[in-house]
C-alpha cells in the first residue's frame, strides 16, 4: 500500500489538507498525518514515500490525487530536504517537524526523541543547569533572558514544591512557531519540560495555552496522555486561556492559572523565587523549552557553536504578512534581515515594493528596507530601537498606510490592557485619540510648519484645557511624550513596548504622519529597552 | 439546557474535576461549552463550587474575552484582525465581510444565525487574512471565500 504524508498543521487544515488527505485514503492509500514542515507557498503538500525517500508535491487539491499516484504530476517538487527554502536552514529545534507523526511515540524515539532526558535523569541537577548555561540559550519568547540563569535560581530557590510553567500564549501577529511545534512535535517540548523539571526539582507541571489554537491544545492533551508514563513521576497538564493578550506576561499568565483575572504582578518578587501559587517557579516560552532536548542529547557546544555575538544558538524565524514564500525558518543568529525578507521571503507576494516590516509582533518596531542589513541578534536590534521578540517577521508592501498602524498599535494596547497601571490603560486610549487627531490633520496642513510647531511643543501645554492645539506638530509632540511615560511608567511589556510600533513609525515613515523626513533629522533608535 | 440543570452541571464538574480556585477558567470554559455562554444567573452557582465570592466570578468572567454572557449566533464567524492580515488586505475584507454576511463586527444577526466576531492572530499569518467558522480554520480569504461562509452559516 502506498504511504502518503500530509499535514495536520492547522494552517494546512486551513488550506484544504484533510479534504486532500480524505481524498488519498479513498483512493487506498495509507495516509499519515505529520506536522508542517513550514513553507506555507506549497501546502497543502503530499509527500509519498518511495523507499526511503519522499517525494513531494505542492499545492495540491483533491483533483491533483490520480496524477500524483501514476507520478506523472507536474507540481513535483523533489525531495523537500534538498529545496532551497529548506537547504538554508540549521533545524535543532525543529528537526522533527513535519517529518514525523506527532503523535506516534515509536516515531519520536526513532527521530532521536527522549536521549535528552535520559541523559539529564543520570546527570545530576547542577549538571543539567550548567549544560543550559553553557549553551547561551536565551528566552525565546521575546525578553532573550539566559535561560540557564532562570533555572539556577528555581533550583537554588528553597521550598519542596516547585513548578514549570508552559508559556504557550503566543499572541503575536505574525508569529506561529510555538504552535507549529506543538502541533508537529508535541514530545520534544514535553521532554524539554521533564528536562527541565529534573534540573529544578520539579513535579508537576502547566502549558498555558491560548484559546486561538485549538489544535494545539488538543494534540498537546493527547500527547501528555501518551507519554505519561515516560516522563513519571513528572505530571503535566494543559491549561487554556481565555482570549487574554496580555496573559503572555509571564506573571499575568500565573495569575491566569491561579483563576484569577489576568494582570500583572510586579517585581520584585520573581516568579523563580515566588512564582505560581507562591512557589518558585520556572516560566519559559514554548521554543526556549523545546530547545533543550537537543541541547543535553547533542551538546552544548554543539549549540553554542551556531549563532553571532552573545546570542548563541537557532531561531526559529517565522516570516508573515505580505511575503512571498512565508513559513518557518530557522537559522543561527547573524542572518541580515533583508536576507530574510527578500532572499528566503522571496518579497511581498503582492508583487508591490516592500516598505516596511515588524518584527517582533504588535509590540515590535517597524523597519524600512533601507535598514535591512541589521544582523538578527538581540543586541543589535536593541541599538537599532527594536525588538527581535518572538522572531516574528510581518512584510507589508507599498500600499500600507503608518499612521494607522499607529494607530492599531495604540488601539489593541487600549483593547487588551489588563487595567492595572494607569500609562497603560489610559495611555493607549488617549493615544488612539492623538493619533486620530494626526490622521486628520494631516491632510490639511503645511507639513513643515507643523513639524516645527511640534519641535518646539511646549506651547502645547501653557494653554488652557479647552484650547489644546491640535495643529500636526503639537500632536506629534504630545505622542512622544506619552509614548515616554507609557514606556517608563508601565508595568509589563504591553504598555512598556507599544512605543516601539507608534514612535518606529513616526520616525521612519514620518510622510504618512503629514512630516517631511527631514524634520526628524536622522531616525535615532526608538528607545532603549524598557525591561 | 434550563438553569437547574446547568447548576447541578457545575456541582458535578466541581466534584469531578477539584473545587480549587485555580479551577475556575476550566469551569467557565466547560459551562460555555455545554450551554453557549455563561448566565449570569449561573454566577452564584459557580461560586458556591468553588468556594469563591460572586464577586471573584464576575470579576474573572468580565476580564476575558472569550466569555459570553449572552447566547451567541447558531454559527460563529471570528476574522483576524491582526497586523499579518491586515497586510494582506484584512481591512477590506472585514468591511466585506459585514456586508455579505449581514451584521457588524462584533455583533449578533438579528435572526440569530450568525455572530461575527473579531479575533487577534489565529498564528497563520503567512496565508491570510484568516478566519475561523464554527472552528474550522479557513485561510486566504476573499470574496468568493465570504460567499462560501455566507451560504455555509445561511444553513
Amino acid at each position: 500500500m502506498t504511504r502518503v504524508f500530509i499535514s495536520r498543521d492547522m494552517a494546512s487544515v486551513a488550506l484544504g489538507a484533510d479534504e486532500v488527505a480524505r481524498a488519498f485514503a479513498d483512493a487506498g492509500c495509507e495516509v499519515v498525518r505529520t506536522g508542517s514542515h513550514g513553507l506555507f507557498a506549497i501546502e497543502p503538500l503530499v509527500e509519498v514515500e518511495a523507499g526511503d525517500r519522499r517525494i513531494a508535491y505542492g499545492p495540491v487539491t483533491t483533483a491533483d490525487v490520480a496524477a500524483i499516484l501514476d507520478g506523472t504530476h507536474p507540481n513535483c517538487l523533489g525531495e523537500i530536504a534538498a529545496l532551497p527554502f529548506f537547504a538554508r536552514q540549521q533545524r535543532f529545534t525543529f528537526a522533527r517537524c513535519g517529518i514525523v507523526d506527532p503523535l506516534s511515540l515509536a516515531d519520536y524515539a526513532a527521530h532521536g526523541g527522549w536521549i535528552g532526558l535520559d541523559i539529564a535523569r543520570a546527570a545530576e541537577p547542577q549538571a543539567v543547569v550548567d549544560a543550559v548555561k553553557a549553551s547561551g540559550l536565551r528566552g525565546r519568547g521575546g525578553a532573550g533572558f539566559p535561560t540557564g540563569i532562570k533555572w539556577q535560581t528555581v533550583l537554588d530557590a528553597p521550598g519542596a514544591t516547585k513548578y514549570i510553567v508552559c508559556n504557550a500564549d503566543e499572541g503575536d501577529s505574525g508569529t506561529f512557531a510555538d504552535r507549529m511545534l506543538m502541533e508537529g512535535d508535541p514530545f520534544c517540548l514535553i521532554e524539554g519540560m521533564a528536562i527541565a523539571a529534573h534540573a529544578v526539582g520539579a513535579s508537576h507541571g502547566y502549558i498555558y495555552i491560548r484559546s486561538e489554537y485549538p489544535f494545539a491544545i488538543q494534540t498537546m492533551r493527547d500527547a501528555i496522555a501518551l507519554s505519561a508514563g515516560r516522563i513519571a513521576p513528572f505530571t503535566l497538564e494543559v491549561r487554556a486561556g481565555a482570549g487574554a493578550y496580555v496573559c503572555g506576561e509571564e506573571t499575568a499568565l500565573l495569575d491566569s492559572i491561579e483563576g484569577k483575572r489576568g494582570q500583572v504582578r510586579a517585581k520584585p518578587p520573581l516568579p523563580a523565587l515566588s512564582g505560581l501559587f507562591g512557589k518558585p517557579t520556572v516560566i519559559n516560552n514554548v521554543l526556549s523549552l523545546a530547545a533543550v532536548p537537543f541541547i543535553l542529547a547533542e551538546g552544548a557546544e554543539t549549540y553554542a557553536n551556531v549563532g553571532f555575538g552573545r546570542s548563541r544558538g537557532t531561531m526559529p524565524v517565522q516570516l508573515a504578512g505580505n511575503v512571498k514564500h512565508g513559513g518557518l525558518f530557522e537559522v543561527g543568529f547573524g542572518i541580515t534581515l533583508g536576507e530574510l525578507v527578500n532572499d528566503i521571503g522571496g518579497g511581498t507576494a503582492s508583487g508591490r515594493p516592500v516598505r516596511a516590516v515588524q518584527v517582533g509582533g504588535p509590540l515590535g518596531a517597524y523597519f524600512p528596507p533601507s535598514m535591512f542589513d541589521l544582523p538578527f541578534d538581540y543586541e543589535a536590534f536593541t541599538q537599532a530601537g527594536g525588538l527581535i521578540g518572538h522572531a516574528g517577521i510581518t512584510v507589508f508592501d507599498d500600499s500600507v498606510d503608518m499612521a494607522h498602524m499607529a494607530r492599531f498599535a495604540m488601539e489593541f494596547c487600549a483593547v487588551e490592557s489588563c487595567g492595572k497601571c494607569t500609562p497603560c490603560r489610559i495611555g493607549s486610549t488617549r493615544g488612539v485619540e492623538i493619533v486620530d487627531r494626526i490622521i486628520a490633520a494631516r491632510e490639511t496642513e503645511p507639513a513643515r510648519a507643523a513639524a516645527q510647531g511640534g519641535m518646539l511643543g511646549k506651547a502645547l501645554y501653557s494653554r488652557a484645557p479647552d484650547r489644546i492645539d491640535v495643529s500636526l506638530g503639537a500632536q506629534t509632540a504630545l505622542l512622544r511624550d506619552l509614548c515616554d511615560t507609557m514606556k517608563y511608567g508601565s508595568l509589563c511589556a504591553l504598555g512598556g513596548f507599544t512605543p516601539y510600533p507608534v514612535l518606529s513609525a513616526l520616525n521612519y515613515f514620518p510622510e504618512d504622519f503629514g512630516h517631511f523626513p527631514e524634520d526628524f533629522g536622522a531616525p535615532a533608535p526608538v528607545l532603549a529597552a524598557a525591561e | 439546557m434550563g438553569l437547574d440543570e446547568a447548576k447541578s452541571l457545575i456541582d458535578s464538574w466541581a466534584q469531578h474535576e477539584g473545587a480549587g480556585r485555580d479551577r475556575l477558567l476550566p469551569l467557565l470554559h466547560a459551562v460555555q461549552d455545554e450551554i453557549g455562554y455563561i448566565d449570569d444567573a449561573l454566577v452564584p452557582a459557580i461560586a458556591a463550587a468553588l468556594n469563591l465570592s460572586r464577586a471573584d466570578v464576575h470579576g474573572v468572567l468580565t476580564f476575558y474575552h472569550d466569555y459570553r454572557r449572552q447566547p451567541a449566533g447558531r454559527h460563529i464567524v471570528k476574522l483576524c484582525r491582526a497586523e499579518s492580515c491586515q497586510s494582506r488586505g484584512g481591512a477590506a475584507v472585514e468591511a466585506a465581510a459585514a456586508e455579505r454576511l449581514g451584521v457588524a463586527m462584533g455583533e449578533t444577526r438579528r435572526d440569530g444565525q450568525v455572530t461575527l466576531e473579531p479575533v487577534y492572530c489565529l498564528g497563520l499569518c503567512a496565508i491570510g487574512p484568516n478566519a475561523l467558522v464554527d472552528g474550522r480554520p479557513v485561510a486566504r480569504i476573499d470574496t468568493a471565500a465570504l460567499d462560501r461562509i455566507a451560504a455555509e452559516v445561511a444553513a
